[in-house]
């Protein structure tokens, strides 16, 4: 019984980790800039296809395709953000909403024309797969390896904020766009530079996703929900609100479905629904 | 008390972290006064109109209007009770017609705003005391224009319409004047001189044409604190207003 | 003093002028008769289109009007879709009072809801309105011992209306049906919008901070614009179970959210007849498209509101007005 609590605790953790690395960007996005992009997880589901790809036609090590990953989502990023995205920060959050929608309807359509519409699993290294033992349980190989890069990454975002001068100039533009901008920071470019930065990430979870929840075209779509519930929850704005968020979710949504299987996503819907309406900022953001 | 104190504050304390922006301030403004709170930039004076319209609590402090105190009141239950503003800058309905926006103002004072299946055009006496708030202050003639298409001038007398709709015993003004350019300012002056005797007027300034030519009384902030309140004439010479003022000569 | 006397007069019949019926709105109207005479084997597509225009035009009220952003409206109109069913499955198949007790009952659960809504603004409002529509799916979903589940409600068996006209197979009666209901939908939706409660929701939108400095209770007023919006959608979802007697799960989707939302940016917000065109302008295309491949259609739609937001902000009506130099709503 206590080892199906730690395996169900591992599993939800480890889901929640994934859930992390796709949604820190859009908290931070949000909070920064007030720009709705629901089209977020499709930069996910464009790190998870590059990832496919590498792998499949090209025979490139997992490990190397993450970077990639990371890489062609930000790249992505940048060039939507001066193109199309920097048009809508005025349009109000109704236009933005629709934009992104209709954004993610082209990406989902075109992957669905590229890849076809069934999952596309890979090969992971020989040691990432399988298990390992611990107090007579097994836990998953993989899902220890997401943790630990969410984890780093939490850390490497935490550090970066307190202790670069980049990350003192994106808290500064959190904090009070207009004041920062009067003490001559560039909030136009730390706007891009994260950015590029949060979707990059997204992209990176999503080449982390394909082996735990496998990789369609509706990624874009089906894990929005589950990000948008994790930064509404989080808070805008918060990298420690986004990760305990997260990790609550995770292990919310995976006990959920594995003690009550008839309900579903049920629990998570219910969690976000009481967070917001006691608070409605989210647990850890700002009014 | 010698007259009747149309609003009163005591005491009112605010801070945000290490930065006190309202410091013990106790106003008063006595029936139908004009009174003028002037101050350099940054020395809390919308600060203080928020504190007083609601949009700020005070860390502590009373405000009393008209004999209630409306500390705990919410900024609708004081516009209710008789507190009206306008704001600094522009807070308007930009594709409402001025008569559509002081026709709301009257009806959501009347209480009528509710009554969706009433046609609008049913409630005459509403449209025509909107409408004879408008041509009082002079926008008679751009009643139906859409507010966005009018003169910043004549929008900043639309603000005053808004508030005065709303039929308040005080009325604070924030900077009527600012941004509005030297030909259209005439009739400001002439509005504010016309506002009804039993409104009584605080208004913050910084065109001190305006302050000589209207206030009875002067209120100084600086830093969050007041740090004089006198007569014009006693203001005008006070070296401590001078030296606060100091770089600010193009004024008065 | 002729001269001043007039100037009130003529600022009450400037907002008069307001609330005329335009020439268009009477056209639209005959033309909405046509289908009886002309597209007889379409009447079947023109009740669908009917019954989406008028959810278009509860969706309307809320956030072409009020500001209110959603992306689960559809939980009214399932609400009220699955209510009419079960009402007639419990033995009362007429179909009028059927029609009233399920707007009602979603205009209840709108009433509710809307003390959540109204205390909450940007995403918050948007992943609330999102949560419990998906939540109300989910809950459709596993409740089969109510709602059927997947296979949906069967043996929804409504009684002709006045007692004479049978729902046939042609569909007439839907249509005529479904026709009349919208129509009153819309002269509802006229009378709230060209009321001071109208105005008070323009305010609402077009300045929300100015609303308490006027005194205005808008919560309240946001409360009421919000049950109404319910209950009409949940007529609309009547409408669609007494027509077509059946009811599934597709009627409380996230899809259905999104296409009325879809509707209502291609014709416009905030003009009370863009909902109606864009749901013909949308139904009839994915009619005449329905064997496009899928993919297809959703890559076109995402292009397609892409280039309205950038392009036409206002919707077709919006762009319309502004060729012809006419003010918004």
């Amino acid at each position: 019984m206590v080892g199906q609590v730690a395996v169900i605790l591992f599993d939800g953790f480890a889901f929640g980790m994934l859930l992390f690395v796709l949604s820190v960007g859009l908290s931070v996005t949000l909070g920064l800039m007030n720009f709705t992009n629901l089209a977020h997880c499709a930069f996910g589901m464009l790190g998870g296809y590059v990832t496919v790809v590498l792998i499949r036609s090209m025979g490139v090590p997992f490990l190397w395709t993450l970077p990639a990953a990371f890489l062609a989502a930000a790249v992505v990023a940048v060039v939507l953000e001066r193109s199309i995205f920097r048009l809508l920060y005025r349009a109000g959050e109704l236009n933005q909403v629709l934009a992104t929608i209709g954004i993610v309807f082209v990406a989902a359509a075109s992957a669905a024309y590229i890849f076809g519409t069934g999952q596309l699993p890979i090969q992971l290294p020989a040691f990432l797969r399988g298990s390992f033992e611990y107090g007579g349980q097994r836990f998953g190989l993989y899902r220890a390896f997401l943790s630990a890069v969410a984890v780093c990454v939490a850390a490497l975002l935490v550090l970066g904020l307190e202790h670069t001068r980049f990350g003192a100039r994106v808290r500064a533009a959190v904090d009070n766009q207009r004041v920062a901008q009067g003490l001559g920071i560039d909030v136009d470019k730390v706007f891009a530079v994260t950015f590029a930065l949060g979707c990059g990430l997204a992209g990176l979870g999503g080449a982390l996703a394909i082996e735990i929840v496998g990789l369609d075209p509706s990624f874009g779509f089906h894990y929005l929900v589950y990000v948008l519930i994790v930064v509404a929850v989080g808070g805008l704005g918060s990298i420690g609100g986004s990760f305990i968020a997260a990790a609550l979710l995770g292990i919310a949504d995976v006990a959920g479905k594995y003690l009550v299987p008839g309900l579903g996503s049920f629990l998570i819907y219910l969690i976000l629904v009481a967070v917001l309406f006691v608070r409605p900022q989210g647990l850890f953001g700002r009014r | 008390m010698s007259e009747p104190v149309a609003l009163r504050t005591e005491g009112l304390c605010k801070r945000f972290g290490s930065l006190e922006v309202a410091r013990d301030i106790s106003l008063t403004l006595p029936l139908g006064a004009r009174h003028a709170l002037i101050g350099p930039n940054g020395a809390g004076k919308t600060t203080l109109v928020n504190l007083i319209t609601g949009q700020l609590r005070p860390d502590s402090g009373r405000i009393v209007l008209d004999g209630t105190d409306v500390t705990r009141f919410s900024t609708a239950a004081r516009v209710k009770a008789g507190l009206a503003r306008t704001f600094q800058i522009n807070s308007l309905f930009p594709d409402l017609s001025p008569i559509e926006a002081v026709t709301l103002a009257v009806c959501e004072r009347a209480g009528t705003a509710g009554q969706f299946w009433r046609s609008l055009s049913a409630h005459g006496d509403s449209i025509d005391e909107a409408y004879a708030i408008l041509s009082r202050l002079g926008l008679g003639d751009v009643a139906t224009r859409r507010t966005r298409t009018l003169a910043y001038g004549q929008q900043r007398l639309l603000e005053i319409a808004l508030a005065l709709a709303t039929r308040p015993k005080v009325l604070l003004l924030d900077e009527p004047a600012a941004g509005v350019p030297k030909g259209e300012s005439a009739e400001l002056f002439r509005v504010i001189a016309e506002l009804p005797k039993d409104i009584s007027v605080l208004f913050i300034e910084h065109d001190m044409g305006i302050v000589f030519s209207f206030a009875s009384r002067i209120v100084v902030l600086v830093s969050g604190g007041v740090l004089l309140e006198a007569e014009p004439e006693v203001i005008r010479t006070d070296p401590r207003v001078r030296e606060v003022y100091l770089g600010h000569g193009a004024h008065g | 003093m002729a001269l001043t006397e007039t100037r009130p007069m003529q600022a009450r019949a400037w907002i008069r002028r307001q609330s005329r019926w335009s020439v268009y709105e009477v056209l639209f109207w005959l033309a909405a008769l046509l289908p009886f005479y002309f597209m007889p084997t379409y009447l079947t597509l023109a009740s669908q289109v009917a019954i989406a225009a008028l959810f278009a035009l509860s969706v309307d009220l809320i956030l072409g009007y009020a500001g209110i952003i959603t992306l689960g409206h559809a939980m009214f109109f399932g609400l009220g879709a699955y209510c009419a069913g079960l009402i007639t499955k419990a033995g009362w198949g007429e179909p009028l009072t059927g029609l009233l007790i399920a707007g009602a009952f979603a205009a209840l659960v709108g009433w509710i809801m809307s003390f959540i809504i109204v205390r909450v603004r940007h995403l918050a409002l948007l992943m609330i309105t999102l949560g419990l529509g998906l939540l109300t799916a989910e809950l459709a979903n596993s409740m089969r011992w109510l709602t059927g589940g997947t296979d949906g409600l069967q043996g929804v068996d409504v009684w002709p209306i006045f007692g004479r006209y049978d729902f046939d197979l042609w569909g007439y009666t839907a249509y005529a049906y479904a026709l009349v209901v919208l129509f009153l939908g819309v002269l509802l939706a006229r009378r709230l919008v060209n009321s001071s409660f109208g105005l008070s929701l323009r305010g609402v939108r077009e300045n929300l901070n100015r609303m308490p400095a006027i005194g205005s209770p808008y919560r309240r007023h946001l409360q009421t614009i919000y049950t109404i919006s319910a209950g009409m959608a949940g007529v609309a979802g009547a409408l669609l179970t007494q027509t077509t007697e059946t009811v599934s799960l597709d009627t409380l989707s996230f899809q259905r959210s999104a296409d009325v939302v879809v509707m209502l940016i291609l014709g416009g917000t905030g003009r009370l007849y863009g909902g109606i065109l864009g749901a013909i302008i949308f139904m009839v295309a994915r009619d005449q498209l329905s064997d496009m491949n899928p993919q297809y259609w959703y890559f076109w739609i995402g292009i397609l509101l892409v280039v309205v937001v950038l392009a036409m902000p206002g919707g077709i009506l919006g762009g319309l007005a502004r060729l012809v130099g006419k003010r918004g709503a």
